[in-house]
């Protein structure tokens, strides 16, 4: 759904969305770089499991929930990348007694 | 953050920027605090780094920032980015957060400068994939520098359609329509305001040259457009509508953005315990302010859009009216002064507001928009409650949007009632037959920003 | 513009208490009028932390433990026979229910109240309940910190979700040919032509008896009717996290899970008069307490807090009284609405019909907080 304008300035960073990985840069957050890689929806919601994507990309709308490197219920629009984060698609409700990634 | 502050400002958008600047000025001991990591809040969005690389992307409003942000850095006010402000109380006790540590900050005064939220724009399948709301788009491309792969379909009504739109088609990604979906009847009850139109007629003629511009570059500009759905099974693939001539048509697109205006976003203000207003002419509650922009609880003021939509130059001004009372009221000038350089900020307030009536009457949503008609459609997006659940429940004596909200759990998901409660509200007083004022809103409670209970558990409170 | 109405019962207040008895009275053929007042009024139906609870209850008074374990015994039949007219599953189970302590102190101090309330009520009128070690919690409780020395357990506790309850009552009385109508604060009523004339918001009904069942609001409208009702708000908060995976059904006094995920987390006792606004201190204790409880609970964020007021009378112990002047005229009111109400529908329900007081209910007439008559 979107492209970027033109290639950043920033120092790349590379962090993994459901095993893939994800080019990105520094600065930028966790939902424009989903957006930018073409990830269409980013969770499943809690209620019926139907697919949801950011939608005000402000921190309101709480549609692009994910779960970052073993914690879930992360806004993506508000979480700035970091080498190495291990982002997943957010499935229903996530399991608080979960093993942790280290 | 050490000793507690004369004055905490919420929001480094233009209120919050002139308000501190202005404060330490008198020599007030002024904090900001900002939930982004630069100021300039949302339409200045990191002004400081996009004047530098894009000058032109954005328009020669966006450079205005420059000059407010520049100011706040020379001012001497204490600049607190990333912290979430959670809730605010009587006597300027402020619940901050930052890196994982709760406290509360007792400032002697308390300015909320934090802006709009866009009014969210329920049709039906809002909820899919590829429906964003418009301003989403442009902070993708303020922030990210991202903009949309095919070209978009925009579709709502107010000022920000025709600057977004224009924005985009600046970066290189023109929507290929814009459905204009204002109510019936608006343009005539905006004549009504037409003299203030016509004093304002700069603003009137960028408007119009921004229309003009994407005419020629090839956009469809769809006047009267209703009935809007967004169709598709996992994601956005076409929208539907009805046109002025009452056709049936239907446009294939990955993308819509969707807005109808903005409201005030008032939930910290309301978790504090500020009292409200309905405003009819905007379609929405706005917190009870007095001249100074001083609201009901002993401490707190507002100003800016959070107070009650007004743009970002009049929001300029009524940062400034804030900073000079609470100067006042803290013993740094006296009310002469006060009153003395109040005079040319409300000068230059009354000539920025001269086109709000025309533009409220204009722009005011459809009334399918406000209370959507279709009984599926989704009006709680956290708890996929529908129009229709919220129908049925008023059937059994719910008689405002708290009770809906006991019954159908709308409202109780993570963005507590952000996007649902003016829409639950709409839907009750319809299905009433009495005013959207008379149902009132959902009781706001703090935190008035996500915190969690180890934090809270953590939380420093500082006498 | 106000509208004339008829009913056979009219009954002040929709909240927990009234809707339970105008579900009661119109199942049994009653014609059920209730009117609840508008949105400013401080609900406590909808702060309710939806235990159906009988540990621990009526220390001191033997009848209020057997009338609450009679109506947690009532429970499971009722929720079924709301969602069978209704359609609405109130979400109710009864897995046990724990009070957890951090230490040995505390433990003994809720053994020693348990071991009270069966000495007074005896064996058939009191919950059983097992004093558990950690080893036998962290089975039940996966989650459970560190701190958590033991508890008491009773199978007698469950929990449901309150505010479906009250949906599904109100459903239930219109299954039943009743009316629920909101908006409609009362602002007077009086004895007339050998029933009662209740003047409303847009509405003035007749009715042949009326029962007041709102609230803080009660002690006005019974005042009238020769009823002293002595009531005072107490506060209570409660916090809410955000939904995740369930993780286990058995409630406790102080953390409870939802069936939609979240956790429930609670409580306080405070007096503020009718100030229901959230206090940052308070949030703090509560949210210290739960941490200590499970630890995992500091990961998760708090959606939303609550403040509602419980509607407490001197002893805290129920209200049920028939006007002694106006023989028709009904009191009820109680800060337990979610246990009591399957009790509210199928036993106090008949009562006001016109049938027999309940045993031992005499222990919550009005009169005993009048002074004068003691000694």
């Amino acid at each position: 759904m979107f492209e970027r304008l033109d290639e950043p300035s920033g120092a790349r960073v590379v962090f993994h969305f459901e095993g893939e990985v994800v080019s990105a840069f520094a600065g930028e957050t966790i939902a424009a770089a989903l957006l930018a890689q073409g990830v269409v929806a980013h969770r499943d919601t809690v209620v019926s499991g139907r697919p949801r994507a950011p939608y005000c990309m402000i921190g309101v709308c709480f549609d692009c929930l994910v779960e970052i490197d073993g914690v879930a219920n992360r806004q993506a629009c508000r979480v700035r990348v970091r080498d190495g984060m291990r982002v997943r698609r957010q499935a229903g409700a996530p399991d608080p007694l979960a093993d942790r990634a280290p | 953050m050490s000793a507690a502050p004369d004055l905490a400002v919420v929001g480094a958008g233009p209120a919050g920027l002139a308000a501190a600047t202005l404060a330490a000025e008198f020599g007030l001991a002024t904090v900001l605090y900002d939930e982004q990591p630069s100021p300039g809040g949302r339409i200045y969005h990191d002004v400081e780094r996009n004047a530098e690389v894009a000058p032109d992307l954005f328009g020669e409003d966006y450079r205005r920032g420059v000059g407010l942000v520049r100011a706040f850095r020379r001012s001497g006010a204490v600049y607190a980015p990333g912290v979430s402000v959670w809730d605010a109380a009587a006597q300027g006790g402020l619940g901050v957060l930052r890196d994982g540590a709760a406290e509360i900050v007792a400032a002697r005064r308390v300015l909320i400068a934090v802006g709009s939220l866009e009014r969210p724009v329920p049709i039906p399948g809002w909820t899919l994939p590829g429906v964003m709301a418009l301003g989403a788009a442009q902070t993708l491309l303020k922030a990210s520098r991202l903009r949309p792969r095919s070209p978009p379909v925009i579709a709502g009504c107010g000022p920000l359609v025709f600057l977004v739109a224009h924005q985009l088609a600046r970066a290189g990604a023109a929507p290929r329509t814009v459905l204009l979906c204002a109510a019936r009847g608006n343009r005539v009850r905006a004549l009504r305001h037409l003299a203030g139109a016509v004093l304002s007629v700069g603003e009137l003629w960028k408007g119009y040259r921004w229309m003009r511009a994407l005419a020629a570059m090839g956009v469809a500009l769809v006047p009267g457009a209703c009935d809007l759905r967004a169709l598709g099974e996992d994601r956005l693939e076409a929208i539907a509508f009805t046109d002025r001539a009452g056709r049936a048509r239907r446009i294939e697109t990955d993308l819509l953005l969707l807005h109808e205006g903005v409201v005030p976003n008032d939930r910290l203000a309301r978790a504090a315990g500020c009292a409200q207003t309905w405003d009819e002419a905007q379609q929405c509650w706005r917190t009870a302010v007095d001249g100074w922009g001083a609201t009901s609880v002993e401490g707190i003021a507002v100003a800016g859009d959070c107070a009650g939509i007004g743009g970002a130059r009049a929001a300029e001004h009524q940062g400034r009216l804030a900073a000079l009372d609470a100067a006042c009221r803290l013993g740094a000038i006296d009310r002469a002064t006060r009153d003395g350089r109040a005079r040319a900020e409300r000068a230059a307030l009354r000539r920025h507001l001269r086109l709000r009536p025309f533009l409220d009457a204009l722009f005011r949503p459809a009334d399918e928009i406000l209370a959507p008609r279709d009984d599926d459609t989704i009006v709680c997006r956290c708890e996929e409650v529908s129009a229709g659940e919220i129908r049925r429940v008023v059937a059994l004596g719910c008689a405002g949007p708290n009770q809906a909200k006991a019954f159908t759990r709308c409202g109780m998901g993570p963005c507590q009632g952000a996007l649902c409660e003016a829409t639950v509200a709409a839907i009750v007083a319809g299905a009433r037959g009495v005013t959207v004022a008379s149902v009132g809103r959902f009781t706001a409670r703090p935190p008035a920003k996500p915190i969690t209970l180890g934090e809270i558990a953590g939380l420093e409170i500082t006498p | 513009m106000t509208t004339m109405r008829e009913a056979e019962v009219a009954i002040v207040g929709g909240g927990l208490v009234g809707a339970a008895i105008g579900y009661g009275l119109a199942r049994s053929g009653a014609r059920v009028l209730v009117l609840d007042g508008d949105e400013r009024a401080p609900c406590a139906s909808r702060g309710n932390f939806g235990l159906v609870w009988v540990q621990g209850k009526g220390e001191g008074c033997p009848a209020y433990a057997r009338w609450t374990l009679l109506s947690a015994d009532l429970w499971h039949g009722f929720a079924r026979e709301l969602e069978d007219a209704t359609g609405i599953a109130v979400g109710y189970s009864r897995p046990g229910g724990v009070v957890l302590a951090l230490s040995e102190v505390e433990l003994a101090g809720e053994r020693a109240i348990l071991e009270r309330i069966r000495r007074e009520a005896g064996d058939e009128g009191s919950a059983d309940f097992e004093i558990l070690d950690r080893p036998a919690l962290v089975e039940m409780l996966p989650g459970l910190g560190p701190e958590v020395v033991g508890g008491t357990y009773s199978p007698a506790d469950g929990h449901a979700n309150p505010l479906f309850l009250l949906r599904a009552l109100r459903a239930g009385i219109a299954a039943h040919g009743g009316r629920c109508r909101g908006g409609r604060r009362v602002a007077a009523i009086e004895a007339r032509d050998g029933g009662f004339r209740v003047v409303a918001r847009e509405e003035t009904v007749f009715a042949e008896r009326i029962v007041l069942a709102a609230g803080l609001g009660t002690g006005a409208l019974a005042g009238r009717l020769g009823v002293e009702v002595p009531l005072a708000p107490q506060h209570g908060q409660l916090l809410v996290t955000e939904r995740v995976h369930p993780l286990f059904d058995i409630p406790t006094d102080a953390v409870r899970q939802t069936r939609e995920g979240s956790f429930l987390i609670g409580y306080s006792h405070n007096d503020f008069g009718f100030d229901t606004a959230a206090r940052p201190a308070i949030m703090r204790n509560i949210a210290r307490r739960a941490v200590r409880l499970f630890p995992f609970l500091g990961e998760l964020r708090v959606v939303r807090s609550w403040g509602a007021l419980r509607v407490l009378t001197p002893d805290g112990l129920p209200i049920y009284q028939e006007s002694a002047r106006h023989p028709g005229a009904f009191v009820a009111t109680c800060h337990s609405g979610v246990t009591l109400a399957a009790a509210h529908a199928l036993r106090l329900a008949p009562w006001i019909a016109g049938g027999a007081l309940p045993d031992g209910l005499d222990a919550f007439a009005a009169g005993r907080f009048d002074v004068r008559k003691a000694g």
